[in-house]
């Protein structure tokens, strides 16, 4: 997979694929009673289309802030951020959203399913939003691809991490998003399922040709990627 | 139509999770309580009318000295109204060699429209109903009391004018007879198309001619304002707002302490529902959030919540209207006989409106503003937890619940003055609590120091909980002084009912007794074993001037004042004040004021005139003139059956006066023959039989008792529901920080003692000004709304602090059992 021999750290895409997600200067500050907090700082990235990028660094380095950021669930204090060629930063919170609903996957620490609806329902709920026709028939293949199918009328509770995890990753996937953001998808299970919980993540990525951004404390899922970006103290080191 | 779905998908799980359980259920009572008895107050009150317009024998009555124009009636048909007529005035009547004096009412067509005419076969005997109340042809119905004057009995015959009659049956009532005891002259029924044989009626002759109408009550409303404009000026309309007031003061007390309760079950249910909506939108951060961060937009969140609770309200106002529907019919059923069903508004399908805009008002005032909240939550929040939606205005928060509860109180108590003081009191007694809740959670965090581990957790959350604390403090306190007003409410009203009404109290009135032989009738009376009231002098009088201005000249803002102007009034004087009669105003006067130009006024009197204290009435008695100062005002309980006036004088000032006197007394059943030979040995004196009207007041007491229990019981249900909600809205809190502590170690049984001693403060306190509140609520309502004497209630305040306190521990402990209960680790995983 890894084709292209380029240097693993780096913020340039690779030259010869399509950028799809691309942000400048971004830096994020917010109020905190010692006064005004820079938590990202001026971050400038760039990366190509199918590409997978690992994001690593201590906890409080401004990982997730970052990743907020790129996906546009939050706003800069400064610079921007180019999605597909669209500036997050210009759209208003309901024309993020439908970036979101038609171009983004995510997947995070603690699942985020909701907890009054089925593994089905779960995974059919980013196509409903986006408008899809055929959303139940999609939801159960990808719930097949993690193997799920059996699970399909549980709710959330009624489920184990590793297989909650698994729904999160199927309702990531089912709408086929351009960019997949995962906030250490591995943190909250233990080794031998997050081993598992990787794999299938990259299998998938792989199979729908998805670009990802992963950011991760896990070596072993950072090394999969094709690129690692460091942060720490809210820069890119 | 995603949102629709989606909605509906969600709110099917929530609903099997119990998650919305509370908040339906506090809807569906508050539904059930203000439909339910909305409805029953409204057919009572309906009823209570429908009572009141017998004494006028239809629905409105036109009287005048010249024959009523036939065009009248024609109208009033063609309107779809029932009419008939009655043709009144004074002959003598003739028996063998005895004569009487005679109120003679010749009576035509349905008569009577409303009520019942009683007859017996003999004098002073039971009545039964006459249908109808018209005698045949040829013949007469005399009173007893006609009857017993002439010697005469059934079959026997008597004169009027030219004509000769027979005696059909002897009359022991009818509808118009007179509720003000006007009629001092013996009375007699006839068939009107009797009356050309007398040849009584000549061009000259004192009559009154009356045209009766009855109907369904748009019609009446409709005639009654045909009337307006073609009646002619001799002509006077009479209807419902004539008549009098003894029935009605007890039943719209009923109907007013009906509605408070039902208004204080509404409000209960909207803290519950207040409650359960924080509880909701702490659940559902994540899930909106997560949704956002999937792509769906505010509007979208807006809808989603919106349409769950839309079709929570939806299915509270279907079960709760029905719960009230079906509630409202048993009382019904229970009050059959107390509620004429005819000319009852039918039971349609405005129940289900209303209960439908209850439901959407407390949603929307107590629900919506947070769930609007809700929505904006950031996206963000699935990244930080600690994220929440942005602080709301004070103002957009609270706004609407105050909103919705003022136009509630208002709708309920339809009364400007009620309106301003409840509303006044609500607000000072929630300012009290929450500042009390203030208060307690200061102190609290000084006294952590103190007590053990369990004590320090305790108050300690009280502490951090700041907001949270209050505002249990000023849920349970509410609701605790809900339950114990009420209490003390209905206790106080069941008692005054029961006091009032004893099995003796006075059921025949005496009145035109002379002066000469008062003390020989009251022996006579005595000796027959009857249980005489006060005997009161009556004397007749006009009143021709208020303060020196001649009441001709003067407009009254009440008609009847009006009335009360232009017609003789029955005075009295007395030297002591009654049990049933009140001070409100001035003072009743002592033996040092004999003599003096003083009088007292009831409050009736004085609003009609719009009299005040200090102004001088001068009186017309008996070619006489009497100028006299107002120097009290009472308030009357006219339903405690004595002797009553609107008119007192001081002692010294009529005693010359020549007048007659007046009594009441309870006469035990089956009097009618010492009745009979009372009215033989003292043939002035007008007797009346108030029995009937005696059994029908019990019958509706008895009945409004039972309204009253009911609608009690509603209450204790929505005070349940409040509790339901407190003791689920504070679980969600306890879970986890539970769980930490006993991962670190405490035993179960810290943790529980923790909760016990935040709630037993929280109790104790809440009980505490709840039954101070209670008290003083009680007090005004008891004084100002109900016209009752106040009773300080010991136990009230015992039963509050008590109570408070015990019940509050129990739902706390309630709502953390299960939480202590649970291992720490599903917990705290289940809360990842
Ligand atoms: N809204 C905020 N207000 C205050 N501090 C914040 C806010 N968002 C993030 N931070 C702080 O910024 C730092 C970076 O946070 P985060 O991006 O979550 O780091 P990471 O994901 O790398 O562990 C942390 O110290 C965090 O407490
Ligand atoms: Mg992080």
């Amino acid at each position: 997979m890894n084709i292209n021999p380029i240097p693993k750290t780096s913020a340039q895409a690779p030259a010869v694929r399509r950028s799809v997600l691309k942000a400048e200067h971004l830096t994020k500050q917010v109020q905190s009673p010692e006064g005004l907090l820079t938590i990202v700082h001026d971050v400038s990235l760039d990366i190509a289309s199918g590409e997978s990028v690992a994001v690593v660094g201590p906890s409080g380095a401004g990982k997730s802030t970052l990743l907020a950021l790129l996906a546009g669930l939050d706003l800069p204090s400064l610079g921007s951020v180019l999605l597909e060629g669209r500036d997050l930063t210009r759209l208003d919170e309901d024309g993020r959203a439908l970036v979101r609903a038609q171009r983004v996957g995510f997947v995070f620490q603690s699942f985020h399913l909701i907890p009054s609806l089925t593994a089905l329902e779960n995974v059919m709920l980013p196509l409903e939003l986006a408008g899809h026709a055929g959303a139940r028939h999609a939801a159960l293949e990808t719930l097949r691809q993690v193997d799920l199918q059996e699970r399909a009328r549980h709710y959330p509770r009624q489920l184990s991490g590793g297989e909650q995890q698994r729904v999160a990753l199927a309702r990531a996937f089912v709408t086929q998003p351009a960019v997949l953001f995962a906030d250490e998808p591995t943190g909250n299970l233990d080794a031998a399922t997050g081993a598992r919980i990787g794999q299938l993540l990259f299998e998938m990525n792989a199979h729908s040709r998805t670009t990802l951004v992963l950011v991760t404390h896990d070596n072993d899922l950072a090394t999969r990627c094709e690129r690692t970006v460091h942060m720490e103290a809210g820069g890119l080191r | 139509m995603r949102a629709v779905l989606l909605s509906m998908r969600m709110l099917s799980r929530e609903w099997r999770s119990g998650e919305l359980g509370v908040l339906l259920l506090a809807l569906t009572v508050a539904v059930a309580a203000l439909t339910g008895v909305g409805f029953l107050v409204s057919r009572i009150s309906a009823t209570v009318a429908m009572q009141a317009t017998q004494v006028l024998a239809a629905d409105i009555r036109l009287e005048s000295p010249q024959p009523i124009d036939a065009a009248d009636f024609a109208a009033a048909r063609q309107g779809g109204l029932q009419t008939a007529r009655a043709t009144s005035f004074l002959s003598v009547v003739f028996a063998g060699d005895q004569s009487q004096l005679t109120d003679i009412d010749a009576v035509a067509g349905g008569y009577p429209l409303r009520g019942k005419v009683t007859v017996a076969d003999q004098a002073f005997a039971q009545g039964r109903g006459a249908v109808p109340g018209v005698p045949l042809r040829g013949e007469v119905w005399p009173d007893s009391r006609l009857l017993a004057a002439l010697g005469g009995h059934i079959g026997s015959r008597l004169s009027i004018g030219a004509a000769d009659f027979r005696i059909g049956r002897v009359l022991i009532s009818r509808p118009d007879q007179g509720g003000t005891f006007t009629g001092l002259v013996p009375n007699l029924l006839m068939n009107a198309s009797d009356l050309p044989r007398t040849q009584l009626i000549q061009p000259g002759s004192r009559v009154t001619y009356a045209a009766l109408f009855a109907g369904v009550p748009d019609r009446i409303a409709a005639f009654k304002q045909w009337l307006g404009t073609h009646k002619r000026a001799s002509e006077r309309l009479r209807d419902i707002s004539s008549t009098s007031p003894q029935i009605k003061s007890a039943v719209d007390r009923a109907g007013r302490f009906l509605s408070l309760a039902s208004l204080v079950a509404v409000l209960l249910c909207a803290t519950a529902v207040a409650m359960s909506a924080r509880r909701y939108v702490g659940r559902h951060l994540d899930s909106v959030a997560l949704l956002k961060t999937l792509g769906a937009t505010r509007g979208f969140t807006i809808w989603l919540t919106t349409l769950q609770l839309l079709t929570v309200a939806l299915l509270a106002a279907a079960v709760g209207s029905a719960i009230g529907f079906a509630a409202q019919e048993w009382l019904v059923y229970a009050l059959r006989g107390l509620l004429a069903s005819s000319a009852l508004p039918a039971a349609s399908l405005m129940p289900i409106g209303m209960g439908f805009l209850t439901a959407v008002a407390l949603l929307a005032g107590f629900a919506l503003p947070p769930l609007l909240q809700l929505s904006r939550v950031p996206a963000i929040r699935v990244l930080r937890r600690d994220i929440g939606p942005p602080r709301p205005l004070v103002l957009l928060a609270f706004g609407p619940a105050v909103a919705v509860v003022v136009l509630l109180i208002y709708w309920v108590v339809l009364d400007w003055k009620l309106f301003l003081g409840f509303t006044a009191g609500l607000a000072a007694f929630i300012a009290l609590l929450a500042l009390a809740g203030a208060l307690l959670v200061m102190a609290a965090g000084r006294l952590r120091a103190g007590g053990g581990v369990a004590w320090r957790y305790g108050v300690a959350s009280l502490s951090r909980r700041k907001a949270e604390s209050v505002l249990q403090i000023v849920a349970f306190g509410t609701g605790i002084m809900a339950l114990l007003l009420l209490g003390i409410i209905r206790s106080d009203l069941d008692g005054d009912w029961r006091r009032s009404l004893p099995a003796d109290l006075p059921n025949y009135f005496f009145i035109n007794i002379p002066p000469e032989s008062r003390d020989a009738f009251i022996t006579y009376l005595r000796a027959r074993g009857a249980q005489t009231s006060r005997v009161l002098p009556m004397i007749r009088g006009r009143l021709t001037a208020i303060d020196g201005r001649s009441v001709e000249k003067l407009r009254f803002a009440d008609h009847r004042g009006e009335e009360f102007a232009n017609r003789e009034q029955n005075l009295t004087w007395s030297a002591t004040l009654g049990a049933d009669n009140r001070v409100v105003a001035g003072r009743w006067w002592t033996a040092a004021d004999n003599g003096q130009p003083l009088a007292s006024i009831s409050t009736e009197f004085e609003q009609w005139l719009g009299l005040r204290l200090g102004d001088r009435l001068t009186f017309d008695i008996a070619g006489e003139t009497f100028t006299v100062r107002v120097a009290s005002i009472r308030k009357v309980k006219w339903d405690s059956f004595r002797p009553n006036f609107f008119i007192v004088f001081v002692p010294g000032l009529l005693d010359k006066v020549a007048g007659t006197y007046l009594t009441s007394a309870y006469l035990a059943p089956g009097a009618a023959e010492s009745l009979a030979k009372l009215a033989h040995r003292f043939p002035s004196v007008s007797i009346f039989d108030i029995d009937d009207l005696l059994a029908d007041v019990r019958s509706v007491l008895d009945k409004a008792v039972l309204a009253v229990q009911s609608v009690f019981a509603f209450t204790l249900l929505a005070g349940l529901t409040v509790l339901l909600a407190a003791v689920q809205s504070s679980r969600d809190e306890r879970r986890y920080e539970s769980a930490i502590l006993r991962t670190l170690g405490a035993s179960r049984r810290t943790v529980l003692q923790g909760v016990l001693a935040e709630f037993a403060a929280l109790g104790v306190l809440s009980g505490l000004i709840a039954a101070a509140g209670a008290s003083v609520a009680a007090y005004f309502l008891t004084t100002r709304v109900l016209d009752l004497p106040y009773v300080f209630s010991l136990w009230a305040c015992i039963i509050g602090l008590l109570g408070g306190g015990f019940v509050v521990v129990a739902s706390g402990w309630l709502a953390t059992r299960s939480v202590v209960r649970q291992p720490p680790l599903a917990t705290l995983r289940a809360d990842l």
